[in-house]
């Protein structure tokens, strides 16, 4: 079964056909847009690391069918960074130590800035590490990533409030 | 995972006609179903879009003081809508307490109250369930079984209903909206799914082509929003499902409990209302014995099914936890750890 779908990925519209409608947002993202950044880690929303924003909600996109995105807008990792300038969470990311190995990254980067917009955990760390359960690192990262978390919210809300005056 | 076709249908009665043939089921979210799917564990031929139904996305006051839900709403968004949330306490720290944020995100209202249960034989198509391939026989009976039932079990199925979601809901007389070939129906949350028995296959009233539309709250089910708690033992803090589970609902009036809403999850193939525990709150005040002896009464015909005797003392321990929060009152604000028991531990810390 054909199906054409045409979805707005960091920012660009890309058209594509599908012979098939088994294969998930993961899938078409890795394999026929060719962004690898979005990992797949237990392909069975359970990890996290395929999360990226869909309609700027942080979803799992392993659990998602690509045809049942037609017509969204998604945000991966490869999408966050302006240029050479990195987004602020990637940035915390890394004055933070919020990795080791990076494999869980751009998942845990996107699940902060989904978690950071769903504007719910405020400063509360175990706020924070509740919103980011989604999100597994296997080596065990999280201090940092907790951490990471609470500055990138400062800076973009510090951001805001300049652009606001 | 199997090959299937893919229909988006325009309106309700094109999605019934395309759900009612054989093999075809509807996708909402698909974070349950296209898991099951990619584990062989269901092979539907056809799936049926119904996420670009219009008018399903809604959340509604009643004029009658009830609340309607559209079955599309996102469970996160029922759970940080303030006014529901207010009104509902319970079950928005229930639905906060299920899964992960992700999952929350996508997962419908609709789509949670059908969710499949997490028996690990289910899901293994080597083993012998009975719910997957009636009459293969029950290999949980005899397996790794101490997360299973310790009420309304059978010898076909002992598997458990694993939603926190539809807990608060039993307990609060939720009414399920059903579009269908014949028309629209409705039927209660606590009679939508079905206990085992010899078939334990059927796990819901929903017939070929059922499709819920929405969900709705009785007016009555806001009256208990100063007084409501949802608690829910996992093993570990966050984003797991329940060993056990209780939502406890109470309207106290100068001092005595006038009614009291009681529902166990974790323990049946359905969320499991207790009613005799409800009748002995009526009437008594707020105290450790009464809340400990419609515990007992709640757990009264539990059995074991298997390395679980566990559960039972569990549960009602569970249940005097969650009366005694309830009974002191609803936080302003759902906890950081949502139907936490370590919440209420002054001091406690979770990294």
């Amino acid at each position: 079964m054909n199906v054409s779908i045409s979805l707005t990925v960091n920012g660009v519209r890309r058209d594509v056909a599908l012979e098939d409608p088994r294969v998930t947002l993961l899938d078409l993202l890795r394999e026929r847009l060719d962004l690898t950044g979005t990992k797949k880690g237990c392909d069975r929303g359970q990890c996290g690391a395929c999360t990226v924003l869909v309609d700027g909600r942080r979803i799992n996109s392993c659990l998602a069918l690509a045809v049942s995105c037609d017509g969204a807008e998604i945000l991966t990792i490869e999408g966050v960074a302006r240029g050479d300038k990195l987004h602020p969470v990637q940035a915390a990311f890394i004055a933070h130590d919020g990795f080791q190995c990076g494999f869980c990254t751009p998942g845990q980067i996107l699940s902060a800035i989904g978690l950071i917009q769903e504007g719910q955990a405020g400063d509360d760390p175990e706020r924070i590490r509740e919103g980011m359960s989604g999100n597994l690192c296997r080596c065990g990262a999280y201090s940092g990533i907790t951490e990471a978390v609470l500055d990138a919210q400062k800076s973009l809300a510090e951001t805001n409030r300049r652009q606001a005056a | 995972m199997n090959s299937f076709d893919y229909v988006r249908p325009a309106t309700i009665a094109e999605a019934i006609t395309a759900a009612a043939e054989p093999g075809a089921a509807y996708l909402a979210a698909g974070t349950n179903l296209l898991d099951l799917m990619k584990g062989g564990v269901t092979r539907p031929n056809r799936l049926v879009d119904v996420t670009r139904l219009p008018g399903l996305d809604r959340i509604e006051r009643l004029p009658d003081g009830g609340i309607r839900i559209g079955a599309l709403v996102r469970n996160a968004d029922l759970a940080h809508d303030r006014d529901f949330a207010r009104s509902y306490p319970a079950i928005a720290e229930a639905l906060l307490s299920g899964a992960s944020a992700q999952l929350r995100n996508a997962a419908t209202v609709g789509g949670n109250l059908l969710q499949r249960t997490r028996c690990g034989y289910f899901y293994d198509v080597a083993s012998a369930c009975n719910k997957r391939e009636p009459g293969a026989g029950c290999d949980a009976l005899k397996g790794e079984n101490r997360l299973h039932a310790v009420l309304g079990w059978s010898e076909a199925c002992i598997a458990i209903h694993p939603s926190d979601f539809c807990v608060p809901l039993v307990a609060l007389d939720a009414v399920v909206e059903i579009e269908g070939r014949t028309g629209r129906r409705e039927v209660t949350v606590e009679a939508l799914h079905h206990l085992p028995g010899d078939t334990p296959e059927r796990e819901t009233a929903l017939e070929s082509g059922d499709l819920i539309v929405a969900l709705r709250l009785p007016a009555e089910a806001g009256m208990f929003s100063a007084h409501a708690r949802y608690l829910k033992v996992r093993e570990r803090t966050s984003f797991a499902f329940a060993v056990v589970s209780a939502a406890a609902a109470l309207r106290i009036e100068e001092g005595t409990i006038r009614h009291a809403r009681l529902a166990l999850g974790g323990v049946a193939a359905k969320p499991w209302r207790a009613r005799s525990a409800e009748e002995i709150l009526a009437g008594s005040n707020p105290s450790a014995p009464a809340f400990r002896r419609a515990a007992e009464a709640a757990l009264a015909d539990a059995k074991p099914s298997g390395d679980n005797r566990f559960k039972i003392e569990l549960a009602q321990r569970i249940l005097v936890r969650a009366l005694t929060l309830a009974a002191a009152g609803t936080p302003e604000r759902v906890l950081a750890l949502p139907a936490s028991p370590f919440s209420s531990i002054p001091g406690a810390l979770h990294a």
